[in-house]
């Protein structure tokens, strides 16, 4: 074969790579199918392989980061105490971060739901003739699903982050809290573009594609009539906010417009600016496995002849500090390395939550917004509880799933056909009599059936994996009645079965 | 000091070699063991999904079953972590709180308990790629989990150590879940046994011909995702190994 004729099976591959998994969003009043969504994915077998490579890397540089610091147990600690302090004394501290911000010529405003949010900033943008805002990553807006109002009032929201913005052009929620569209592949990335910014759809190389990106965002950074951004930090006693990225687009957003707002979490705040020196060298150690981002922002005041505006958000915050067993859950500063250890979501992929917040930290923060929605989350998860020891806060994640599920059968919200099961379950396990007739009957069943009345479509275990056989000489119980009762005749048990 | 032996259910019903090693192993080092005959199971499929009220009876049968002893001993992590962490649906009597103080996995009541120095009697010659059941290493501290700081360590290595012949491999994700997760397994099914078939790949690709573990619920999981795909590995618990099992 000579070099300049095509290879055809390169070629075929290259022609037909993989479409995207895309699994359907629950109806409105419906809970989340996670498993479904999950199998969906599961089903694209080169994306699902990609992404728990991808995301697996980043837990195992995240490994090596924590490893070279000596005191990394006990940063994190400090940093646990240093939240719990903060969030124990909020109302302090929200009032003294309120009082420097201003004192620095910022407007702070006071936001108590999602809602109050979007109109805050509407006003504040109809006031200033806003038409077009840049905007930097941020989680709280997509709680406050601020683009999708922004969307209805007529205002042009662009997305500055380059995954941020990837997943704004396909309409598609993020898919990670750090890095939005982990879940795609290059060759997704590279059809998009060609679709929506008139790049070349046969080329998938990653520079190529942030070019792309970077050519056709640039102009309308500078046209900008307003940039935001969230905030990674609040501080107390200066009233100032810290943002880390890693692209500078926060910078962009923040600086070129005359006009930043900053949409911040009221659990966001830390006293002094000195606690910064603990959460800075945690933060992006837990998320990339890289020592710092490449920018860590301080923002005190606006620039010189602009207007600076903080919205401070409670959107479930203070409901939530209210809660016993889950009020730590506050704590969460957004580094993503629940998720990248979570062998669930690495198979599964983010958008299988149907949530704003996906992975181990999505199934305590969820069901705060609306329990029966994401009554099924907290289930999916094994309790294998590696969260609970990478969180660089040390919140007890798995523990507060394992919360959760008892919280969520109590009030109801588990599925009948559990339910009742279980209630079964419990009525045979409490009578050695029952039980003993249970255990007979499903071994000699799985004995004696034919392959056909086992695995069904019933039979969930049986989907992937093959039943255990029942052992030829009967139980442990059988057995020790044959070697230990007659050998020495009596035995200290009690009542015979 | 006399031990009551916890045979959990599914040992009882699927695996009784594992809790005949378990007794063998306890009575080769002159351990006073008993089997309560009327014990069944510890609460743990209820509780795991949330149901404590439905696990109120059962958990109430296996304190009255193990309070005369001064020790329980159960092959099994998950069962041992449930007892000890979460037998919380019935009140805490001196009798609850003394079977939840002082029941033991077998791993942990041979290192730590008895400190046992040799197996004599054991001859394992086969590589053995161990599985961490993820109850117990994280809840139950036996060794050190790769994500955390710190010095290693690992309870089960050091007692499979002393088998002669035995070669341990170590895996490219040496702690990752295999996926079992009790209702887990059952209510998101595509998703645990994919983690299934991935951990037995990890332990294939690294020359282990043998997934050895603590826990009977993952190997139950992990040999039934490894016959269904026809991968050829075999699966023991560690009490059998250490009872002196030769294949």
């Amino acid at each position: 074969m000579s070099g300049n004729e095509p290879n055809p099976a390169a070629t075929m591959a290259r022609a037909t790579p993989e479409p995207q998994p895309r699994p359907a969003k629950a109806a409105d009043g419906k809970r989340v199918d996670h498993a479904r969504s999950a199998k969906q994915f599961l089903n694209a077998p080169e994306h699902a392989k990609s992404h728990d490579t991808r995301v697996w890397a980043m837990r195992t540089k995240r490994d090596k980061q924590a490893h070279t610091i000596e005191e990394w147990e006990e940063l994190r600690q400090l940093a646990s105490d240093i939240k719990t302090h903060t969030l124990t004394h909020l109302d302090t501290y929200l009032e003294q971060f309120e009082a420097n911000a201003k004192a620095n010529g910022i407007h702070v405003h006071w936001a108590k739901d999602g809602a109050e949010h979007n109109r805050i900033i509407h006003e504040i943008f109809t006031d200033h003739g806003v038409k077009s805002v840049i905007k930097a990553k941020s989680m709280l807006m997509e709680e406050c699903g601020f683009r999708h109002y922004m969307d209805g009032v007529g205002i042009e929201i662009v997305e500055t982050d380059l995954g941020e913005r990837i997943q704004q052009l396909d309409g598609e929620d993020p898919s990670h809290i750090v890095v939005p569209p982990v879940h795609k592949m290059r060759s997704d990335v590279a059809r998009l573009f060609a679709d929506k910014l008139g790049s070349d759809p046969e080329n998938d190389d990653a520079h190529y594609l942030a070019g792309a990106q970077r050519d056709a965002t640039r102009p309308l950074i500078l046209d900008a009539d307003a940039g935001m951004t969230g905030a990674n930090f609040a501080v107390a006693e200066t009233g100032g906010f810290v943002v880390c990225t890693n692209e500078g687009n926060a910078d962009l957003s923040a600086n070129v417009p005359n006009l930043h707002v900053a949409s911040i979490g009221i659990e966001k705040l830390v006293p002094r600016v000195e606690d910064m020196g603990v959460f800075i060298r945690l933060l992006s150690r837990s998320a990339l496995g890289s020592p710092i981002t490449q920018y860590t922002s301080h923002f005190r005041g606006p620039k010189q002849g602009g207007e600076m505006h903080i919205v401070l958000v409670d959107n479930g915050r203070s409901k939530r500090l209210g809660m016993e067993k889950f009020w730590s859950s506050l704590k969460c500063i957004r580094c993503g390395a629940c998720m990248n250890t979570c062998p669930v979501y690495r198979r599964s992929g983010g958008l299988s939550y149907g949530a704003t917040y996906a992975g181990p930290l999505g199934l305590i923060l969820n069901p705060t917004f609306d329990a029966h929605r994401y009554s099924n989350l907290p289930f999916a998860s094994t309790l294998n509880g590696s969260c609970t020891n990478v969180c660089p806060v040390k919140i007890n994640i798995h523990e507060q799933i394992f919360g959760w599920r008892q919280v969520l059968a109590e009030n109801g919200h588990l599925p009948w056909t559990k339910k009742t099961g279980l209630a079964a379950a419990g009525k045979v396990l409490a009578s050695p009599k029952g039980y003993r007739a249970a255990i007979k009957t499903t071994n000699s069943a799985l004995k004696h059936l034919p392959r056909w009345a086992i695995y069904n479509r019933m039979n969930a275990w049986g989907e992937g994996r093959e039943m255990p056989s029942p052992p030829d000489n009967g139980t442990f119980h059988d057995w020790y009645k044959r070697h230990r009762l007659n050998r020495d005749g009596a035995s200290r048990n009690t009542s015979e079965n | 000091m006399r031990i009551g032996l916890f045979v959990p259910c599914f040992i009882d019903a699927f695996y009784p070699g594992v809790g005949v090693a378990t007794l063998e192993l306890l009575e080769r080092f002159d351990c006073d063991v008993d089997y309560p005959f009327d014990q069944t199971c510890c609460g743990q499929p209820m509780v795991n999904s949330g149901c404590h009220d439905e696990a109120r009876a059962t958990e109430a049968l296996f304190v009255k079953n193990f309070a005369q002893y001064d020790l329980i001993v159960a092959p099994s992590g998950s069962c041992v972590h449930q007892i000890r962490d979460n037998l919380t649906a019935i009140e805490q009597t001196p009798e609850v709180k003394h079977v939840r103080e002082n029941t033991l996995e077998l791993v942990e009541f041979l290192h730590d308990v008895l400190k046992v120095e040799a197996f004599p009697w054991a001859r394992f010659e086969h590589r053995v790629g161990y599985h961490d059941s993820c109850n117990t290493l994280r809840n139950l501290g036996h060794g050190k989990p790769s994500e955390l700081h710190g010095e290693y360590f690992s309870k089960p290595r050091a007692l499979l150590e002393k088998v002669a012949g035995i070669e341990l491999v170590s895996i490219d994700r040496p702690d990752e879940c295999c996926g079992f997760g009790g209702t887990f397994s059952v209510t998101e099914p595509e998703v645990s046994t994919r983690m299934g078939q991935d951990k037995i790949a990890d332990h294939g690709r690294n020359g282990a011909e043998y997934i050895v573990s603590a826990d009977s619920s993952c190997l139950m999981h992990q040999s039934g995702c490894a016959a269904r795909i026809g991968a050829p590995i075999r699966f023991k618990h560690i009490a059998e190994i250490l009872n002196g099992a030769s294949q």
